[in-house]
């Protein structure tokens, strides 16, 4: 039982079948000048415009990537160190919850003498609009606010805050780490003010190590990786055709799957977490449901440890997560909860259970029925120790 | 499962004898910089050998408790003057503490180690720890903690073999940490060495170093560079060798002298603890460091006497008690 979606997804059967061809026969590089290039260039032309269309852009402006983190990489740094070129600004604004992608990349800006905002949030996982523009000033380069957070699945007001940004720092661009909102929201209508936008394809049934930033006509970012000047000069290296084919498939059966999947994932996902917070005594939800995406689900079990349980339930069949993994595959406490002020004990005590497109009723009911048991178990174990 | 060569095997072994297993890797110490025992490159070697196994293997991140109940302890004894054995500490709070529960909460029935040392029943739900097969790299000294409630719970399958048997088991199954060398060190303690990582932590307080009648030969810049027993680096020159006898956290306060000086008849025990209830006869072997000689003792009290004058044993340091190669238990010399 998969309920970790918004660690990855599977891929859809689109995204298999769009990426074959390009692994078995159109094998070309699109930078050549003959007629396998060319096969290979019009395939990766045809995919950004389609990815262009779907995420409300125009073709020039969607960079591929080699997912997510490059793509905030690429935004965070690379608009940041231009601002400082063209004297724009060194202030970079952003929120504590950020993903990694993100955070290291503004760590690596503040060694660089940027100056780094970074703004804690409230428990309800969204962010205070007044609280952020309150670090925003003349000389604030880049705005970076996620839109879906990738633990707790809150949205975020990106709207407003664009509209915000653009009246008391019209100077500065904002970035959006739109890689969990794929799935769930209308991206192309969400972001369209936002002037960087980053996705990755495994989110949404496509491959690993695919992604996009789109890159809208204001903002101009230091390339990370130079070279043969592929993607604008802003992403130098060897096009991914088959990641980028199946990326616009993924992109575009999420994008036709979407209403009816939110709907139907959500009756899911209130399911099971009203299902487990009846089920299980000093159990707790972590975020404002009200504001999340359909298919997360963040709950605590006061006593007994994330790590433990999430072993307990991989045992019993059902594949959860809690905090971020680090390279060791440890289980670090999660940063995310932190900046929402959850108390640390809670923290250790809570888990992620992230629904996609492939979860069924099946799903929900193991889990209803898995996790009280595993708690209880622990809880019982605790008690006699 | 550390990724070493041991436990690997370990794993190798109570599956072929037809357990269910599962592996897990520790994550104890790193942070950001991951270095040290539990550096992703282990954590891979484990993973892939767990893997190889066809059994499922765990990262359990332990950071806060090791923090807490090994190396800030630790920092504090050396503080003191004392030489803690963190490997112990380990053992008795991670391994065998949180591990241990942990394994229990979750429905196993044994916790497995690679440790060089036996357990071995003695009838009616009795256990006893046993030295190695291996004398020369058995570990019952560092396991003297585990009374019969650990026991109980505890396979430690390599304690049956050589470390060349070890080896040339992994080598026949193809385990890609056959021939891994040993890890000698303490774990947390990596680039810089144990004064190092001991200056950042403890404020320096310099003090004298004074002979056994408190004459100043001469000044030190803190006491954590010493140890009972020392004899090198005293910064003082004499004509004759010359050891640390005595260390005064207090004052700073070095002490040291001949060999006939650092002598002692017995050793005083804090935290003495049994694997199986108090010895009932006299004639016991002491062991005062991880690899050291049995000495021929006694037990009065909580006072180890020996047969003949020692070294005086380093405070902080484990004193492990054996009747032949039976554990009998132990403490921390004070």
């Amino acid at each position: 039982m998969y309920l970790d979606h918004a660690a990855t997804t599977p891929m859809r059967p689109e995204a298999v079948a769009a990426m074959e061809p390009f692994l078995r026969g159109t094998f070309g590089n699109p930078s050549g000048g003959h007629a396998v290039a060319r096969a290979a260039k019009t395939a990766l032309e045809e995919a950004r415009e389609e990815i262009a269309e779907l995420l409300g852009a125009r073709p020039a402006e969607v960079v591929f990537t080699a997912g997510g983190t490059e793509a905030d990489n690429l935004a965070v740094k690379g608009a940041a160190r231009h601002a400082r070129v063209t004297g724009v600004g060194d202030g970079v604004v952003t929120t504590a919850f950020e993903h990694k992608g993100v955070l290291a990349s503004c760590d690596r800006l503040a060694a660089e003498g940027f100056r780094i905002a970074t703004v804690a949030l409230p428990a309800s996982g969204v962010v205070d609009v007044d609280a952020l523009m309150a670090a925003v000033d003349d000389r604030t380069a880049l705005v970076s606010v996620m839109l879906v957070n990738n633990e707790v699945g809150t949205i975020q007001p990106l709207e407003e805050i664009v509209a915000r940004v653009r009246d008391r720092a019209p100077q500065a661009l904002v970035h959006t780490d739109a890689v969990q909102a794929v799935p769930w929201l209308d991206v192309a209508r969400a972001t369209s003010t936002a002037d960087l936008v980053a996705i990755s394809a495994h989110k949404f049934g496509g491959p690993k190590g695919t992604g996009a930033l789109v890159v809208r006509d204001r903002a101009a970012p230091e390339p990370l990786i130079e070279g043969g000047g592929q993607e604008r000069g802003l992403r130098s290296g060897t096009s991914n055709v088959a990641g980028a084919v199946a990326m616009a498939a993924a992109l575009r059966a999420t994008g036709s799957a979407r209403d009816a999947d939110s709907a139907r994932l959500a009756l899911l996902r209130n399911r099971l977490v009203d299902g487990l917070l009846a089920a299980v005594p000093d159990a707790f939800e972590n975020g404002d449901r009200a504001q999340k995406v359909a298919g997360n689900a963040h709950v605590g079990f006061q006593g007994v440890e994330a790590e433990t349980l999430l072993v307990a339930l991989d045992r019993a069949g059902i594949c959860a997560a809690a905090g971020s993994s680090c390279s060791s595959g440890a289980t670090e406490p999660s940063h995310v909860l932190a900046a929402m002020g959850i108390a640390r004990v809670d923290a250790l005590t809570s888990i992620r259970l992230s629904l996609g497109f492939a979860s069924t009723d099946v799903d929900i009911d193991a889990a209803l029925t898995a996790i009280p048991d595993a708690v209880a178990q622990l809880r019982h174990a605790g008690a006699a120790a | 499962m550390s990724g070493g060569v041991d436990s690997s095997v370990a794993a190798a072994l109570l599956q072929e004898q037809g357990h269910d297993v599962t592996g897990v890797t520790l994550k104890l110490w790193g942070g950001a910089s991951d270095s040290g025992c539990c550096s992703v490159a282990d954590v891979e070697d484990a993973r892939r050998v767990a893997a190889q196994l066809g059994v499922p293997h765990y990262v359990f991140n332990l950071t806060d408790d090791f923090t807490d109940s090994v190396v800030n302890p630790y920092i504090d004894e050396h503080a003191a003057g004392h030489t803690p054995n963190p490997c112990v500490e380990c053992n008795r709070s991670i391994k065998f503490g949180r591990l241990l529960d942990r394994s229990e909460a979750l429905g196993f029935d044994f916790l497995a180690t690679g440790h060089h040392a036996r357990v071995v029943s003695t009838g009616a739900g009795a256990y006893s720890l046993r030295r190695g097969v291996d004398g020369a790299k058995d570990q019952s000294y560092v396991l003297y903690m585990l009374g019969q409630r650990e026991l109980a719970r505890t396979r430690l399958p390599v304690g049956e073999l050589t470390k060349a048997d070890v080896r040339e088991h992994a080598a026949r199954l193809g385990l890609r940490t056959a021939h891994k060398p040993e890890s000698m060190d303490v774990c947390f303690i990596t680039r810089g060495g144990r004064e190092a990582f001991l200056a950042d932590r403890v404020p320096a307080r310099s003090g004298v170093v004074v002979d056994t009648s408190g004459a100043t030969l001469g000044r030190h810049a803190g006491v954590t560079a010493f140890t009972v027993g020392q004899r090198r680096r005293l910064g003082v020159v004499t004509g004759e060798r010359r050891y640390v006898v005595d260390i005064d956290p207090r004052t700073a306060t070095v002490t040291i002298g001949g060999s006939r000086e650092l002598l002692r008849n017995e050793v005083a025990l804090r935290d003495l603890v049994f694997v199986d209830g108090a010895p009932t006869g006299s004639e016991l072997h002491a062991q005062v460091r991880a690899h050291g000689q049995p000495i021929r003792s006694s037990l009065e009290g909580a006072t180890v006497c020996f047969a003949t004058p020692q070294p005086r044993v380093a405070p902080g340091q484990v004193v492990a008690l054996y009747d032949g190669d039976a554990l009998v238990g132990g403490g921390i010399a004070t």
